[in-house]
């Protein structure tokens, strides 16, 4: 066994502390042949810390594309060839969305628009829409709308929004490669808002964006730091159009290896998998990072590209027999 | 709003001609992704995904549901 796996039982398993930066490290360069181990070590933690429940969440864009911002791996960007086109979701449509959500078993539904940050037209819209979800659904709304102001905060807090997702999406010395028209810190700056405000805090990011293995270990130590609520794993789903649409897919056992490091940089946190998982770890790939550390899902489909069937996940969950959290449990 | 009759002139990934190629790619691609171009005419579609299902509207040519 591996010194790292050994520490880590100790540490993060008997302790409940969490791996440092160059531990985490050790985890994402483990060969091979201990990879099985690290996912079994980092189950155990999550069974130990959260618990067998799985977190079931659903996500729509009210509105896509034309986003001032240049964040290159996304299609939703003004700033690039992408094929993406602006368009809104209107209120009854944005209800519908919630009720499919709520139908899979979902405890979650998070509303995500492509822009810096809102504007007063899209804080109306969000304030009529989650006061129509609140009215006919049964779920939890959660929000992502880019950098927030002082105020916009307390809005989102008055409209019952009980998390608000904000990606620092890779480590401070990798994220000027990747977004250039603002910064990590500007970002840093609206979840340090969002958590004095009481809501809960959610934020992750992609992997395969260029980052070495060194700077994906500083991000998950800086996420560890940060200490979110709910950690998203996106994997880089290569899009057209964008700087990074010719990108290469992360390997499948690199992700896995990912999962397993994140777990034990963060026993307590909500690690979801979240977009790129498809095309990155097929099938088989979800299931074992199911059994590695991951104790949430979206799903059904993302904001511009598609998903498993939520019925797909949801038998696989069942096979796990790891039970989906119910509503009663979040609140 | 019409439904949109689908005579695949051009690609609904990437736009190109659907009759001078194959575009075994895009196929592939398409089982992850709702379609971007009007295949009648190669507009850009204004696209919605839903968590169950997506719509794609082309302005000359109607909607299509997935």
């Amino acid at each position: 066994m591996p010194e790292i796996l050994d520490q880590a039982r100790t540490q993060v398993l008997g302790d409940g502390v969490g791996l440092d930066q160059a531990g985490i490290l050790a985890v994402l360069n483990l060969p091979d042949e201990h990879l099985s181990a690290a996912l079994q070590l980092a189950h155990d933690v999550r069974m130990r810390w959260c618990g067998p429940e799985v977190e079931v969440e659903g996500i729509v864009s009210l509105k896509t594309g034309g986003c001032p911002e240049d964040c290159h791996f996304c299609s939703q960007s003004g700033l690039f060839t992408s094929p993406v086109r602006s368009v809104w979701l209107d209120i009854p449509s944005l209800v519908k969305a919630a009720k499919q959500t709520a139908a899979t078993g979902a405890t979650e539904f998070c509303i995500v628009a492509a822009v810096r940050g809102p504007d007063a037209r899209l804080m109306k819209q969000m304030r009529e829409g989650v006061a129509a979800i609140k009215a006919e659904v049964d779920i939890q709304v959660a929000a992502s709308l880019g950098m927030l102001t002082k105020e916009q905060v307390d809005d989102l807090v008055d409209m019952g929004v009980h998390r608000y997702n904000h990606n620092l999406e890779t480590c401070k010395s990798y994220f000027p490669n990747v977004v250039t028209t603002h910064s990590w810190e500007e970002r840093w700056e609206t979840l340090r808002m969002v958590r004095d405000s009481g809501m809960e805090v959610c934020c992750g990011g992609i992997l395969g964006l260029g980052e070495t293995v060194e700077q994906r270990a500083e991000f998950a130590a800086q996420l560890a730091e940060l200490n979110p609520h709910e950690v998203p794993l996106n994997f880089l789903n290569p899009r057209p159009g964008t700087p990074l649409g010719d990108r290469p897919v992360v390997e499948g056992k690199d992700a896995l290896r990912a999962i397993a490091a994140f777990r034990l940089a963060m026993p307590r946190t909500i690690l979801r998998y979240a977009g790129g998982r498809e095309i990155t770890l097929g099938d088989l790939g979800t299931r074992e990072g199911l059994l590695g550390g991951i104790n949430a899902v979206i799903v059904g489909n993302y904001l511009t590209t598609l998903g498993r069937p939520a019925t797909a996940d949801l038998e696989l969950l069942n096979e796990l027999k790891m039970p989906v959290k119910a509503l009663s449990a979040t609140l | 709003m019409t439904t949109m009759t689908t005579t695949q002139l051009w690609c609904d990934r990437c736009g190109e001609s659907a009759t001078a190629t194959a575009h075994p790619a895009c196929a592939s691609a398409r089982q992850l992704e709702p379609p971007r171009f009007c295949p009648e005419c190669r507009r850009r579609m204004k696209v919605q995904v839903l968590p169950v299902g997506w719509s794609a509207v082309c302005v000359e040519h109607g909607e299509i549901q997935g």
